[in-house]
This record gives structure tokens, sequence and C-alpha cells, in this order.
């Protein structure tokens, strides 16, 4: 129902990206998180290597801050640029699915 | 006391508990070159005393343990649900589960000297300890926030584990999981791994040091190496204990130790191996592990730019570079050393590349299915299984032929462990 949700929002958003035609795969995307994202931030995004992901641990930071860490990463740590692999849409809808808290 | 207790290097009569125990008897004096339990008492009442423990354990572990020996058997971590998957790769197929392990989505095992019991270390700050036998968890403690490793000591008394949350290492009794030593370090720890004389090596991601923790005595003696550089991710040691070799993040190198001198200096190995080229992201963090080494030369993953980097092992100057698919994972030495196989991190995690030691070219790729995670090979090295995570299998290759020997169903599978390790320093 959340992926339902955030996906209605993000139809609205266009955005330019490596997959800006792509339409948003909702399970696609929460296997990426809990799998991908999860290989450094583990996969129920308690944190790892990299911080924990939980909407708690994300409470000082909003969708648009967090949209621009998964394109651009953060220069200087582990955390990579997802813009090669994600568009703006996509990074936008994982940004408020970890806001949410979508894998608790 | 948990059910396994009375079984500590009691493999074999286990094993033997549901046909005749022969080895009880028969007794064909000394000479005959037969493995003989009894050979050292004075036969007749200790052998009946014998036969009684036996019988114990048989009926202690009624409906759990099958008449089965362990070397050809290993565990597969199922990452999604907090089990394992008992295998037996001389037969290439599963024979058991074992559930309740807690979050396994990064774990790893070590094996007791007999190979009966797995330590595993989960990501929640589990350690579990499981009897491969009972097919079981017989012990289990909570030791920590968020965990990332362990590893066992070489006399099997002490397991170890590394982690990310509180940071530092903590050290177990292997027969009870009670805290015998616990080492804060102010940092998160990496790249745990045991060698000779009851030691551990570790490294501290936020310090970029190198701790050498000493369990022979009474209290741990600690020393500690600073200059390792920034970031270590990971580390390996090699199967003789003398070299360990720090893969770093935050440096454009890796950092070596000779652990066979009083006062291990870090030497920076492949210095400035990505000058001048971008370096590109890394989606997966790579793992160093003991299986590095092929032939006269240590195969590393490159981290940043898609290549696998060769070096003398002796003098651990640079041999040479192989271009790859994508940014390495695992880079490891089939245990002859012949061949080094390589998996990728996302996304190019659906393809292995297998390479060619004297050639350092690659000879075969194919494209196992999605997700490949981790690779094992057979002791031998005759056979390697490869867990491909979204494709819930285990496929078998042969390692000559590549050809697929067979599959293995598992629910989101991860690390593979044969047994064998037991018996191999740093795994």
């Amino acid at each position: 129902m959340r992926s339902l949700v955030a996906t209605t929002v993000l139809a609205a958003t266009a955005a330019a990206g490596s997959g800006a035609e792509r339409p948003i795969d909702a399970a696609r995307l929460e296997r990426l998180v809990r799998h991908d994202c999860g290989s450094c931030h583990g996969m129920t995004l308690k944190g790892g290597l990299g911080t924990p992901l939980t909407p708690d641990a994300l409470s000082h930071t909003d969708a648009g801050l967090l949209t621009g860490i998964i394109l651009d990463g953060i220069p200087g740590t582990p955390m990579p640029p997802w813009r090669p692999l994600l568009s703006a849409a996509e990074a936008r809808w994982i940004a408020n699915y970890l806001l949410e808290g979508g894998t608790e | 006391m948990s059910p396994a207790a009375p079984g500590r290097g009691g493999a074999a009569p286990v094993a033997r508990c549901a046909t005749p125990p022969e080895y009880f008897e028969k007794d064909e004096g000394p000479g005959t070159g037969r493995l003989h339990l009894s050979r050292n008492t004075p036969a007749g009442g200790v052998r009946q005393l014998l036969l009684m423990v036996a019988l114990v354990i048989c009926a202690a572990l009624a409906g759990g343990a099958r008449a089965q020996a362990t070397g050809g058997l290993g565990l597969v971590v199922e990452r999604a649900d907090g089990a394992l998957v008992v295998v037996d790769h001389t037969r290439r197929e599963a024979i058991g589960r074992i559930e309740g392990l807690g979050d396994l989505s990064h774990a790893s095992l070590v094996y007791s000297p007999d190979e009966r019991f797995a330590y595993v270390f989960g990501r929640d700050g589990g350690l579990t300890k499981v009897d491969i036998l009972a097919r079981a968890v017989v012990g289990r403690v909570m030791q920590a926030g968020n965990s990332i490793g362990g590893a066992i000591s070489d006399d099997g008394r002490y397991v170890a584990v590394s982690n990310y949350e509180p940071g530092g290492v903590r050290v177990f009794d292997a027969d009870t999981l009670e805290m015998v030593a616990d080492i804060p370090t102010g940092s998160k720890t990496v790249g745990l791994v045991d060698i000779p004389g009851t030691r551990f090596v570790f490294s501290l991601w936020d310090r970029g040091e190198t701790w050498i923790a000493d369990l022979s005595a009474e209290t741990p003696e600690i020393t500690r190496i600073a200059g390792m550089g920034a970031n270590p991710y990971d580390a390996l040691v090699t199967a003789n204990g003398r070299t360990y070799i720090a893969g770093l993040f935050g440096a454009d190198h890796l950092s070596a130790l000779d652990l066979w001198q009083d006062d291990p200096r870090p030497r920076p190995i492949l210095p400035g191996y990505a000058d001048g080229r971008e370096g590109l992201p890394v989606y997966k963090m790579p793992h160093l592990e003991g299986w590095a080494l092929a032939g006269r030369e240590f195969a590393l993953p490159a981290m940043g730019q898609h290549e696998v980097l060769w070096v003398d092992a002796r003098t651990l100057k640079e041999t040479g570079r192989t271009p790859t698919h994508g940014q390495p994972v695992f880079a490891m030495a089939r245990p002859d050393g012949r061949h080094v196989w390589v998996n990728f991190a996302h996304p190019k995690n659906d393809t292995i590349q297998v390479i060619d030691t004297l050639t350092k070219r690659v000879v075969h790729e194919f494209k196992p299915g999605p997700g490949v995670l981790h690779m094992e090979f057979t002791p031998r090295g005759h056979e390697v299984w490869l867990s491909v995570r979204d494709a819930d299998k285990v496929m078998v290759y042969d390692t000559e032929t590549f050809e697929k020997l067979g599959e293995i169903d598992a629910r989101s599978p991860s690390g593979i462990f044969f047994t064998a390790r037991a018996h191999r320093t740093g795994l």
C-alpha cells in the first residue's frame, strides 16, 4: 500500500536520470534496498559498515537530501553514487521508502 | 548443559552409533595397523566404558543425529531466513536444515577442530553454536549489537567475534560460549583471523591499526600496530599464519605484515595501483580470504577498479593485473592454485570469471544466475559450489570442464562453508 502511494506521488515528479523512462518497479527497488544497499547497511537496514537506515536513524534528514545522497554518494566514504544505475525518480522512491520504514 | 557436551571430540563414536561399533569389540592387538580407539587402554573394562559413553551419546542425540561422518559436510547460510542448510559435498545434496539463528544477512562461520560444531557470526551480534550431527542450535549468545565475522583459535578453545557496534573484539569459551575476554578498540573491527600461538589478528576501520591478541596466557596480551593505512575494510592471513594483508578503502594500496617478526611493521603493497585513474563506484566491498595464494603469487581484488591484482608472495612486488568484468568481490584461488575464480559486485553479480594463474588471462566466463554471492571449493578443488542468491539455488560445477554437475535448493543462499576449513589457519 505504501509503495502504491509513493509510486503515485512519484509519477508526478518527472526526473532526469539513467532510467528516466523506466516505470517504477517497486518490487525490484525493494529487493535492491534489502540486498544491495543491505550489503553495507544490513539487510534489515540496522547498519553494518554503513550507517543504519531506519526511520529513527534518518530522522534528521528529508527525502530531498536523501535522494541526493543516493544519486551522488558521499565522497570520501564508501557510499557510492547510484546515478549510473538508478533514475532520480527511483532514488526518490527509495528515499521515501526508507523514511517511511518500508522494510520494517 | 547442552546435549552436545558429551560429544566433544567424539564425532567418530557418534558416527558409528547406528552401525555395529566394531572397533570396540574386535581386538586384533597392537601392530595390526588398524585404527583402534582402545589402543592405549588396558582393554576390557575401559572398552566397555567407552561403549557405554558412545551409547549415552547416541541416546542424547536420538531423533537428531544420524550415522554420519562430518568430513564431507558443509553449511550454507540462508541469509533471509536465519537458517543453515546442512550439505554433503561428496554427494552434492542437502541433508538437513538448522533454524533459529537470528539475522544472518551478513554471516560467516568457523568450525571446531573435530568438524562437529560450527560457530556462526550473525549480523545482529548473535554468536550461535550449532551441532552439525544433531542439526541443532546448542548455544547462542547475543554478544554485541552488530558483528561482522569471527575466528576460532588454533587449539579450538576460543572463538573471537569482530564487532561493528559497539566495536572491538570479544572472545568466548568454545565449549560454553562464556565470554573470556573483551577487547574494546574504539573502532569498528574487521579482518579478524586466527594465527598459531592461540592468537588472533584484526584491524580497526576507524583508526588504521592492526592488533594482535595473544590468548595463550591467563590475561590476553595485545600488540598494537599503527600505520596500516586509512580504513582497512577486510584482511586475510596466509595458511602458514605468516603474512597478514589488509585491504584499504581510504588509500591507494594494501598493507602487509610479516607476523613472524617480533615487531611487525606495515609494508605498503601495490602502492598507487589506481594512480591517475578514476575510482569507479564500489557497490559491494570486496572480501579478502585466505584463498588468495595462487602458486607463488597473491591474487587480490582491486578497490574501485575492475581488475584483479597480482603480487609476488615473497617480495610483495606487483607481478601483473587482470582486467575483469566488474568490481571483484571474491578472488579465490582453487586449492591447487592453478586457477583463480572471481565474482563481482552489483550490478554485475550474475557472472563468474576464471583466471589462469600462469597467463593471468581470463580463460572462462559464465553466468550461473542472478546474485552470485559466494564460492566454496571442495577441499581438493575438483568441484566448486556457488551460491546464486536470486535463483534460490546453490550450483555445483566441475572446475576443470566447467560443466554444471548439479544444484541444491536454498533460500537466498550466501556463504558456503565446508568443514575442511576446520583444519586451515585463517579460515
